[in-house]
């Protein structure tokens, strides 16, 4: 366990901040706050979460402004470096409007917010993901998570290994090819629609949340 | 100068909003064959020369106002030209 915080980083709008914070201290972590304005040293840090929420109210695009904010320059230079960079909901929007992840959200199929529990398949090469096997009970909370990326890309994703989550049973989001989760090419940024922070203990209706973060951000 | 940025959904992009303004206009007797639904934003610039104007609009456009992957944009001055 590295002594090094988690940083979980707050954009105006953001609202899944003290869900992670709480599930990175149930992991026996240490978090740290990152605001939009900061700029930090990579080096400070462990891992990074973006939270889930409605980053400057949705507004233009899902994620788009978020992406520009001060922080995101230094969080790109961790991403550059190889630190594990978790984005949950609007903050995997926002890792897509940053270009840090491949492909974009877009509004559900259904035009209706989504709120349930999900089954998902884990998939994908990345090293973190060896520990993740058997399917996952997850819930999901939204509006836009539609995700859609060019053919060839879909194809580049899948022969690379980049998607790591799959709904399974379907997407009830009209998702293509049932994509849940992506990782960009080296594999240490990775974003996903359900919510691990909201399935941490038993009384949360699940614990497979912990699997996800933990094997992301230990 | 004023400067506008039309943007449109793409055509392969499933525009949901476009859907919802269709089945509403068909259940009022208005059909059509498809409405797409996009944003316009009008910038306000400082430059007066038509095309410094458009450069910067679109250099604008392009660094946050539309994502490539899901839409299109298109540019116009906005009001009187002046010659």
């Amino acid at each position: 366990m590295s002594a090094k915080p988690v940083g979980i980083l707050r954009f105006l709008g953001t609202n899944c901040d003290r869900d992670v914070w709480q599930a990175v201290e149930a992991l026996g972590l240490t978090p740290k706050w990152l605001w939009h304005e900061d700029h930090f040293n990579p080096a400070d840090y462990s891992s990074f979460v973006l939270p889930g929420g409605f980053s400057y109210g949705d507004y233009l695009r899902c994620g788009a402004l978020a992406a520009k904010a001060p922080v995101m320059k230094s969080l790109g230079e961790a991403a550059a470096k190889g630190a594990p960079v978790l984005g949950i909901c609007n903050g995997f929007q926002i890792l897509c409007e940053a270009r840090l992840l491949p492909g974009v959200l877009v509004r559900n199929e259904s035009r209706k917010f989504i709120d349930k529990w999900v089954t998902l398949k884990p998939a994908g090469k990345s090293a973190w993901l060896n520990d993740l096997s058997k399917p996952l009970r997850l819930p999901i909370a939204h509006g836009e998570g539609r995700f859609h990326s060019e053919d060839d890309v879909l194809k580049k994703l899948n022969d690379q290994g980049q998607v790591w989550l799959k709904y399974e049973g379907g997407a009830p989001n009209g998702s293509l090819q049932d994509i849940a989760g992506v990782t960009n090419e080296a594999g240490n940024v990775a974003g996903l629609m359900p919510h691990p922070e909201r399935a941490i203990h038993d009384w949360m209706g699940g614990e497979d949340g912990r699997a996800i973060l933990g094997s992301m951000l230990s | 100068m004023k400067i506008g940025v039309k943007i449109l959904p793409r055509n392969e992009v499933l525009d949901t909003q476009g859907r919802a303004v269709e089945g509403t206009l068909k259940a009022h007797g208005r059909s059509v064959n498809q409405a797409r639904v996009g944003k316009y934003v009008q910038l306000d610039v400082a430059e007066t020369d038509e095309a410094k104007a458009l450069a910067k609009a679109k250099e604008i456009a392009e660094f946050v106002l539309y994502n490539p992957l899901i839409e299109t944009f298109e540019l116009e001055v906005v009001g009187p030209v002046r010659k």
